[in-house]
């Protein structure tokens, strides 16, 4: 035993007295990471074509970013992500290089330069209460100026776009108006602004649009009263829906403002249920939605209203898009089998087609959702149409001439979660081995890397290196590889779609829109949770193929129906999948599986109820087994109670399921709610291993780490302060940490920081809790670590003790003792807000760990967790240096050279991911946000293997030239041996 | 042509915002829902540029209490937050490549919106709103050019050292030695038989 310990202190001193840093070199970038760039589901696109030079497209997402992409190729030229409450409304394009983007509630206007992405203007547009949301771009033929018009927060705006002055403003807030429509007919210096009053008044507005003088003002009553949106018949003739729904109201607006009804079972004889009018741009031909399929309606004659084409499948239009003078197109698209349609029509003639193309698309896409048409001149001066579609995958294609130009796989842009899959073991009989064709060329190159590393290589020669370097097949094969760097990455998006990316280059192995994620009439908001492991065959079971369990539900409310379904993570196929008939509240993956590999899952719905899966009697026989140890606990975040859980009985209500269980309730903590508010918790991960629970300090001492699984740290703030900074004082608000065990529902520690709020980011491992919070009395953020330390085995040091047999070592160690435990608390004052922590996990649980910390400006650092050392002190003694205490500082130091993501950011980072890998040195990192960034780690440095730049080279000349040391000297000692003879 | 165009845009711009913003950046106004915070930001070689930032900055990010609220950069480097409370406030810059100090504002509710700032990491108080980075920030570790000492010192150069003193300096040692006592050595070693190196060669054992 002392043994081994002073072997890992002398280990742990070794590890700790080198350079902690694992700092890249700039040309090393690319060979462990990989950063991915997106962008999200697109919202609003607008091309930018007209001129000569870089065709360009500008596209606005549902993840507030802006972007500039190449329309040749689909990268990104710029991007800019805003923050999370600023949504972009509404998005165009002035002068003809600037940007206008609408945000904030209409509230804050923005330019940006076309080219870079600069920042041009930012103006704020006082509004007074939420409305609808208009921007339009008006070019007077006079001056070089454009107007920009917004309408915004009930109030109409006009902004110069040079540099973003309110030229005029005009509230128009009356009681109960709600503006429907602002719009400006083409060639007019009128803006027009309809709306409705109440429900049953229709109300106009014209305003010039120069100097924001109010020309009319009109209103009119009509008795059957309005619904949902207006939308254009024709140029002077608005439509809209009654109140009922059942009828078409035609609305001319310009003069007299007068009403015209017509039934719509007159003109689609088979519709029922609502129908709404789709929001169209379109003059001339208006889009109306039943519940089944989309009627175009066309205006004939004085107030006629004609069915032009009712379209049964999934399809999607565009604004109408002006080509030439006059003349407007616009496009429609739809699935035909497994190809989708798109059609380019004028506006006014639906007969005959622009443009007919079709297109083969990859079913895992699902249906369109949006298109935006945009023309081009050919080169035989007709013109042409290219077309941006949205999928429901959230991915964005560039359809041109009848072929996907480019496609973007932005559903990437919001993983919701993330697990892990090993790739398949290398087969006999199966050579992958194509790495090196022949030993020339594999000493070629590494005389290339030699070259390198002396400093001789021309910059020929390092471009090759580079490129050797970059393209190395070895980490992208599709096979397990002895260090355990090659796995798979399973993420599920936001759209329900599952993507398997390679953890070696970052590609897309298999993708799977999930069927049971998809809207179907049984489940109306499928929302996809988590995804769990389901079966991870190793020793008996290799022959499988692992599987995932996807976790889902039938809606947004806690008592929404679960669907699990289960996917092959080697093929990307669904295995199976059930709709269940309870809720999910809680997914508890239990230690236990089966025969067959598979996890045991126990599900607990709303109703405190829980539910084994898989639903096996085998599974049952197994778990009954360990029925009496299943503990849980729930956190009820309204009332803040804190609730601890076992398994009670079978339930008796349907005698037909035996896989479902009674629960009772064990303990419960209950938070006084008028001073106490959970903010955040954090638990141990599951799979997280621990190498040792002793720990040697200074002089030989020995300290026992309180290890438990059943660990949760919760963070309780005053109500006050469960808001952003700055709006509370530091003497009415405080943070309180609690370190719970979840089983006895016993308060391992409680401690206050007065003066300090959240947010809270917490990370618990091993034996200690590091959090960071915001001190309001300092001003600065912190972060303070707790650990906690094993009394009652201290005692154990005592060599007597050991030899009499009086040590409790061979005591079960069981969840129920109440050990005595030992805290040892620091703070220490860190510079930047949060977004996220983790910590790094090895496989064996020996190298020492690092925080990864996602800061405000999306980069990953990682802090040796030796800075949070609650031993830390000003004056460390020499015994403590050795053991490699770091004297104290106020203040955590942040290394640029330690930031994971180098020179990178993970834009609107929202996660990080640490998988350990077969070395024990090593950890992959997975930082997801709008984008993706993988790399790999090692926090005390790869002290069991070869770095990447090893020079075989020149361990190979080494060799030689001790080689041919030998010969020279057995030849000397030849000859002087003969000399020797001959005297 | 075009770009000539865009210049005296820009320049036009420039005034513009000079002549709205007035050079003392600290304040604030605005009347019933909150105050507007002005700021300028300041980066080492922008002023040789002129008016446009370098390119570097032009993502930069001005966040406002953790990512309640975020700004960009203009062409001049100012920037504003709109709708502020009074009370005391965080603002922090993110720009890749340089370290900015958190920032703490305090709006004044009495005195009509007055902006007092500090830098949160040295304390530094600040008479106006202007932010520069404390020190640019470096990712990579800059590689040692080649030296001899760095092959010497790899295992493999100990190596090679420990081979060459072995082959130049024992032979000198053994030279020192009383040749009596060699000989004695030499019949010593041959009667235990201990094959020396030439013994081990192929052909050796001819000779």
């Amino acid at each position: 035993m002392a043994m081994v310990l002073r072997l890992s202190l002398f280990l742990t001193v070794l590890l700790l007295s080198l350079n902690p840093s694992s700092a890249l070199y700039d040309d090393q970038v690319g060979l462990m990471d990989w950063h991915q760039q997106y962008i999200g589901k697109a919202k609003h696109v607008v091309f930018h074509t007209q001129k000569a030079g870089r065709k360009r497209v500008v596209v606005s997402t549902e993840e507030n970013v802006i972007a500039s992409l190449d329309l040749r190729r689909g990268d990104i030229f710029w991007r800019h992500a805003l923050g999370a409450t600023d949504t972009v409304d509404e998005m165009d394009i002035a002068l003809g290089k600037y940007v206008i983007t609408l945000s904030s509630g209409g509230t804050i206007l923005r330019a940006w330069n076309l080219p870079d992405g600069q920042m041009v203007w930012e103006s704020l547009l006082q509004g007074s209460k939420p409305s609808k949301k208009f921007l339009s771009v008006m070019n007077f033929k006079m001056d070089k100026d454009n107007i920009i018009f917004v309408f915004g927060g009930g109030c109409l705006h006009a902004v110069s776009s040079i540099d973003g002055e309110v030229l005029w403003r005009k509230e128009l807030t009356t009681e109960s108006l709600q503006i429907q429509q602002v719009f400006q007919p083409v060639d007019s210096d009128i803006i027009y602004a309809v709306g409705f009053v109440g429900s049953s008044q229709f109300q106009t507005y014209q305003f010039n649009a120069k100097t924001g003088e109010l020309l009319k003002q009109s209103v009119a009553a009509f008795h059957g009263g309005f619904s949902g949106e207006i939308s254009f018949a024709s140029d002077d003739i608005l439509v809209a829906l009654d109140a009922t729904g059942s009828h078409l109201v035609l609305i001319l607006y310009q003069d007299e403002i007068s009403f015209h009804q017509t039934y719509i079972s007159d003109l689609v004889p088979d519709s029922s249920g609502v129908e709404r009018i789709l929001p169209t741009k379109l003059t001339g031909i208006f889009a109306l939605k039943t519940d089944s399929s989309v009627v175009f309606l066309r205006l004939i004659g004085e107030y006629k209203l004609e069915v032009v084409e009712k379209i049964n499948s999934a399809a999607a239009f565009s604004d109408a898009l002006s080509f030439s003078e006059g003349q407007k197109a616009f496009g429609l698209v739809q699935h035909v089998g497994s190809r989708i349609q798109l059609v380019v029509k004028l506006d006014n003639d639906w007969n005959s087609n622009l443009l007919e193309e079709s297109v083969e698309i990859d079913p895992q896409k699902g249906l369109v959702q949006k298109i935006f048409i945009n023309n081009y001149m050919r080169t035989d001066k007709s013109y042409g149409f290219r077309a941006l579609i949205v999928m429901e995958d959230h991915s964005l294609m560039l359809l041109q001439q009848g072929v996907i130009v480019w496609t973007r796989e932005d559903g990437l842009a919001s993983i919701i979660d993330v697990t892990t899959a090993e790739l398949p073991v290398e087969k006999e009989g199966v050579s992958v081995s194509k790495v090196e064709h022949n030993l020339f060329e594999w000493l070629k190159g590494h005389i290339l890397k030699l070259k390198g590393t002396l400093m001789l290589a021309s910059p020929d020669d390092i471009a090759a290196i580079q490129a050797m370097r970059l393209k190395s097949s070895e980490k992208s094969k599709m096979t397990r590889d002895h260090n355990g760097f090659r796995k798979l990455l399973i993420v599920l998006s936001g759209a329900g779609k599952l993507f398997a990316l390679h953890t070696g280059d970052g590609r897309v192995v298999w993708s799977l829109l999930l069927p049971s994620l998809r809207r179907s009439g049984s489940c109306q908001f499928p929302t996809g949770s988590n995804i769990y492991q389901w079966q991870v065959p190793h020793h008996h079971a290799l022959d499988e193929n692992p599987s995932i369990l996807v976790v889902s539900r039938c809606g947004l409310g806690s008592d929404a129906l679960g669907v699990l379904s289960f996917v092959d993570s080697y093929t990307g196929k669904e295995l199976s999948s059930l709709s269940l008939a309870h809720s999910i509240a809680q997914v508890i993956p239990l230690p236990l599986t089966d025969s067959t590999e598979q996890r045991l899952h126990l599900l607990i719905d709303a109703s405190g109820r829980a539910h084994l899966y898989p639903k096996t009697s085998e599974a049952f026989k197994i778990f009954q087994s360990e029925f009496p140890n299943i503990y849980w606990y729930s956190i009820d975040a309204e009332k803040e109670i804190i609730r601890g859980h076992a398994l009670h009985s079978n339930c008796g209500l349907e005698e037909t399921d035996e896989y479902c269980f009674n629960t009772r309730e064990l303990w419960s903590i209950v938070f006084p709610s008028e001073s106490e508010k959970i903010i955040s918790t954090a638990t141990r991960k599951l799979n997280e291993v621990v190498h040792t629970q002793a720990k040697v300090i200074a002089d030989q001492d020995v300290t026992f780490k309180y290890i438990s699984r059943n660990l949760l740290f919760v963070a309780t703030v005053a109500p006050k302060g469960d808001c952003p900074i700055g709006s509370v004082t530091p003497e009415e608000s405080w943070l309180v940490v609690y370190l719970i065990d979840t089983v006895t529902g016993r308060i391992l520690h409680r401690m206050t920081h007065l003066g300090s709020q959240g947010p809270v980011h917490a990370v618990i491992s091993e034996n200690w809790v590091v959090y960071h919070y915001f001190n309001l009395r300092a001003h600065k953020y912190e972060m303070s670590v707790i650990e906690i330390y094993d009394q009652s085995r201290a005692d154990n040091k005592d060599v007597w003790k050991l030899l009499l047999g009086k040590h409790n070592l061979t005591t079960p160690v069981s969840s129920y003792s109440r050990p005595e435990v030992v805290m040892k608390s620091q703070s220490y004052f860190f510079t930047h807000s949060v977004k996220t922590m983790s910590v790094t996990s090895t496989a064996k649980g020996i190298t020492s760990k690092q925080l990864l910390i996602g800061t405000i400006g999306d980069q990953v650092l990682a802090l040796d967790k030796r800075y949070l050392d609650p031993r830390r002190s000003i004056n460390p003694t020499q015994a403590e240096k050795e053991e490699g205490i770091i004297p104290l500082t106020d203040s955590l130091p942040i290394i640029p050279q330690s930031y994971v993501t180098h020179s990178l950011q993970v834009e609107g980072l929202r996660g990080i991911l640490t998988v350990p890998t077969k070395l024990e040195s090593t950890t992959l990192v997975f930082a997801y946000g709008v984008d993706l960034f993988l790399t790999r780690i090692a926090p005390s440095r790869t002290y069991d293997s070869l770095t990447e730049d090893f020079s075989y080279a020149l361990l190979l000349i080494t060799i030689v030239a001790l080689i041919a040391a030998i010969f020279v000297t057995w030849v000397l000692s030849e000859k002087k041996e003969l000399r020797e003879k001959w005297r | 042509m075009e770009r000539c165009k865009l210049l005296t845009c820009l320049s036009i711009l420039l005034h513009l915002c000079f002549s709205r913003l007035p050079l003392a950046t600290a304040f604030s106004s605005g009347p019933t829902e909150g105050y507007t915070i002005n700021g300028r930001v300041i980066v080492e070689g922008m002023r040789t540029q002129g008016f446009s930032l370098p390119a570097k900055t032009s993502s930069a990010k001005i966040i406002l209490n953790g990512g309640q609220k975020v700004t960009f950069l203009r062409p001049d480097g100012y920037f504003s937050f709109h709708n502020v409370p009074a009370g005391t406030h965080l603002i922090e810059v993110a720009a890749i490549g340089y370290f900015f100090s958190p920032v703490r504002v305090d709006v004044s509710a009495r005195n009509a919106g007055k902006v007092q700032a500090a830098l949160t990491e040295n304390r530094k108080a600040l008479s106006s709103l202007v932010l520069e980075p404390l020190r640019e920030e470096q990712y990579y570790e800059i590689r040692e050019p080649f030296s001899i000492m760095s092959v010497v010192k790899s295992p493999m150069g100990l190596m090679i050292g420990f081979m060459v003193l072995v082959v130049f300096v024992m032979p000198k040692l053994v030279e020192n030695m009383d040749p009596e006592e060699m000989k004695r050595a030499q019949e010593e070693m041959r009667s235990q038989g201990v094959p020396s190196i030439a013994n081990l060669l192929p052909g050796a054992g001819r000779s």
